[in-house]
């Protein structure tokens, strides 16, 4: 099959999109005229217009909140954070304003579009520009949030995510941009919600989602080697949470690691332990592990941040206690 | 941190109307004004200081010394080195992520901003905030923000604290042209205004946000008139040119220490590098970049020492050298550094102990 970039997949489905339904369009900064500034719009400008694929000034409170005017007046906007860091300047439009329109005007207005750009640490970027809010939304209803994790995923997720009736927030990760991965020349696209089984095992599973996906399937990898068969599930999308397919993989292995960017309190991690604790009890052998950043803002230097974040090590500990071994 | 050399706050002149003409020759330049010699060799040295150093980041970034997000000032140093000259110790400066210049300006040892910049313990925040995280409390540097916009309330702040406890000091406030945009900037010039808070607001207007040129982001480009919006004093400066930076900033302190409140100045300056070490600046011409190196403040500032006869090629030579080497001690003291400990993750994240999360 054919191989392209995770910016590549993402750039796909929005032109695929924008092609076939002229309400889309994209907003944010840096999106038309720099080609983005990750290369995920690059040539849309061209093919698209300025009417289409628009530059903002430094504003995002103000064109988060142009872009739910817009999808409240029939439009399906599209609009880029140049990092989801920046969207907390946003992030009252996004709350109080495209979670809550449909339920506030009992139906009459709803808000069909996307906030999309990359979340979590990216290199050596300091406590202002290494933070995770996938759990911040998910916390709300109204929103739905999609977080892939290869090229396959993304490009389907999101010409999904662009054609849904409801605000999705859709995450991605400048450190994957430039991953590659098979995705098919034909036109598809995978539902929101649906978690993949990416590895069958029968001792442990696995859970994460985006870029941590990673360092549990390393996990499970070096698991093997020592003769630990993990189960590996990519949640896509943490509202909703696939629970169903946690709980059938639970019911065969009895054990559970989460594996997770963001800071532990209140993180999807701590979610997912009280639903398998509530829904599964009786099949748990072991009490719910989870990986999740420390409790601390993400530091400069390099010690620091592999003291902070999840790894492959941690998760591989946390599975032995599971098991104990 | 320690200082280089404690030299030279304070040192100010009695001259005189500015322009904001652009246009002016360079030999008329140095007529106009009336600075004296210690004033234009600490200009001079700080500026060269800031320069050299700034190079040297450069090239330490390619080696993949330096991480992250590094956002280099090389152009814009008059923008800091006149508002030394124009303000006293005690007031307190903010800017954003494009910040080595300020400490550097300040007196923050060039150690611990390589240090920094390096990720090591001896750094100016302990290898915990990096390029865009400088902060240094003795010389009254209250940081280095990253998010666009978002020290522009803080510097309001700082300024209400001042006004608060009956001080005679101010807050100077950087921003770039890019972050007058958000809402965060308009919110807290309303307010400075109205309660006449004790703030300089500095728009180092270098053209672009990024990719983004000023036009492209609104029909007001002359941005100083956001300031009258708000009945705030506000003027254009050419910041290219030291002096003006200086003289501006002279009346602007005198404002807000009298109790008139804020200044919007926006200081039109220019960045020589693209807008991090990834941005290879396709968006401007090779004509429009040489047009201001042709203005560049150091060369100013140089032409303006020799043509007052302050200074003859021999200091050059010296200052040369002598910044070479301190530039150079910064990045053995650096190299030489340690990385923090990992058990930093825990400090200064709450004043007294926390009961963190760690299972
Ligand atoms: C709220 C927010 N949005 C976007 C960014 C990404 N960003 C960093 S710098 C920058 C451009 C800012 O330009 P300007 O204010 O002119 O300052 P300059 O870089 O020219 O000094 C952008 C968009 C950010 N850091 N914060
Ligand atoms: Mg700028």
């Amino acid at each position: 099959m054919r191989v392209i970039q995770f910016r590549e997949a993402l750039r796909e489905a929005m032109s695929e999109e924008m092609r076939q339904d002229k309400s889309i369009f994209l907003m944010g900064e840096e999106v038309a005229a720099y080609n983005g500034a990750y290369k995920v719009s690059q040539g849309m400008l061209d093919e698209f217009g300025e009417e289409r694929v628009i530059d903002t000034p430094i504003a995002e409170l103000g064109f988060a909140g142009i872009g739910v005017g817009a999808a409240m007046n029939g439009l399906r906007p599209i609009i880029e954070f140049m990092t989801f860091n920046f969207s907390l300047v946003a992030i009252d439009q996004i709350i109080n304003s495209a979670a809550k329109m449909n339920a506030m005007s009992g139906g009459q207005y709803t808000v069909p579009m996307v906030f999309r750009g990359p979340t979590g640490n990216a290199g050596q970027l300091a406590a202002q520009h290494s933070q995770n809010f996938e759990n911040w939304f998910a916390n709300t209803a109204g929103l739905k949030v999609v977080v892939p994790s290869n090229p396959y995923d993304a490009k389907g997720l999101l010409k999904t995510s662009i054609r849904d009736n409801d605000p999705v927030i859709f995450m991605e990760s400048e450190l994957m941009y430039g991953d590659k991965g098979e995705v098919p020349e034909e036109e598809y696209s995978l539902p929101i919600g649906e978690a993949k089984i990416v590895k069958q095992g029968k001792d442990i599973t696995l859970v994460s989602f985006g870029k941590m996906m990673k360092v549990a399937t390393q996990a499970s990898a070096e698991l093997d080697k020592e003769g630990i068969s993990a189960e590996v599930i990519d949640l896509r999308s943490v509202r909703p949470i696939d629970y169903p397919a946690i709980i059938d993989s639970v019911k065969k292995t009895n054990r559970l690691v989460v594996v997770e960017e963001a800071w532990p309190l209140a993180a999807i991690s701590a979610e997912i332990a009280y639903y398998i604790q509530r829904h599964a009890f009786d099949y748990l052998d072991a009490p719910v592990y989870r990986i999740n950043s420390m409790d601390v803002p993400l530091a400069y230097a390099p010690t620091l941040i592999e003291a902070t974040l999840p790894n492959v090590a941690r998760t591989i500990e946390a599975a032995k206690a599971a098991l104990y071994i | 941190m320690a200082k280089t050399n404690s030299k030279s706050t304070n040192t100010t002149t009695k001259k005189s109307k500015t322009t904001n003409s652009k246009s002016s020759s360079k030999a008329k330049v140095a007529s106009k004004y009336n600075f004296p010699k210690e004033t234009y060799q600490f200009w001079y040295e700080r500026m060269l200081l800031i320069r050299r150093f700034e190079e040297k980041c450069g090239q330490l970034y390619g080696r993949q010394k330096i991480k992250g997000f590094c956002h280099l000032y090389i152009g814009q140093e008059a923008c800091v080195v006149g508002a030394v000259t124009a303000l006293k110790k005690e007031d307190k400066w903010i800017t954003a992520y494009r910040d080595h210049g300020h400490p550097l300006a300040l007196g923050t040892s060039p150690n611990a901003v390589m240090a920094e910049l390096f990720a090591k313990a001896t750094g100016c925040t302990k290898g915990k905030g990096g390029s865009m995280h400088l902060f240094d409390k003795e010389v009254n540097f209250m940081g280095g923000h990253g998010i666009v916009g978002a020290q522009i309330p803080l510097g309001a702040g700082i300024a209400f604290a001042e006004k608060y406890n009956k001080t005679d000091n101010l807050c100077i406030c950087f921003m770039g042209d890019g972050a007058v945009r958000q809402g965060a900037f308009h919110e807290a010039l309303n307010m400075a205004m109205t309660w006449k808070l004790p703030v300089i607001f500095v728009i180092e207007n270098n053209g672009y946000a990024m990719g983004t040129s000023v036009e492209r982001t609104s029909n007001v480009v002359e941005l100083y008139t956001l300031g009258e919006a708000y009945d705030i004093p506000s003027e254009p400066v050419d910041a290219m040119k030291v002096e003006e930076v200086h003289l501006s900033l002279e009346r602007a302190a005198e404002r807000a220490r009298k109790g008139d409140g804020p200044t919007l100045l926006e200081f039109r300056t220019y960045r020589y590098r693209g807008h991090s070490m990834s941005d290879p600046a396709k968006y401007r011409t090779k004509e429009e970049l040489a047009s201001y190196k042709e203005l560049d403040p150091i060369e100013m500032v140089k032409e303006a020492l020799l043509s007052n006869k302050m200074a003859d090629e021999g200091y050059f030579e010296e200052i040369e050298k002598k910044t070479k080497k301190i530039v150079s001690d910064a990045v053995d003291f650096a190299e030489e550094s340690p990385y923090p400990d990992v058990e930093e993750i825990y400090k200064d994240v709450y004043v007294e102990s926390y009961p963190f999360l760690k299972d």
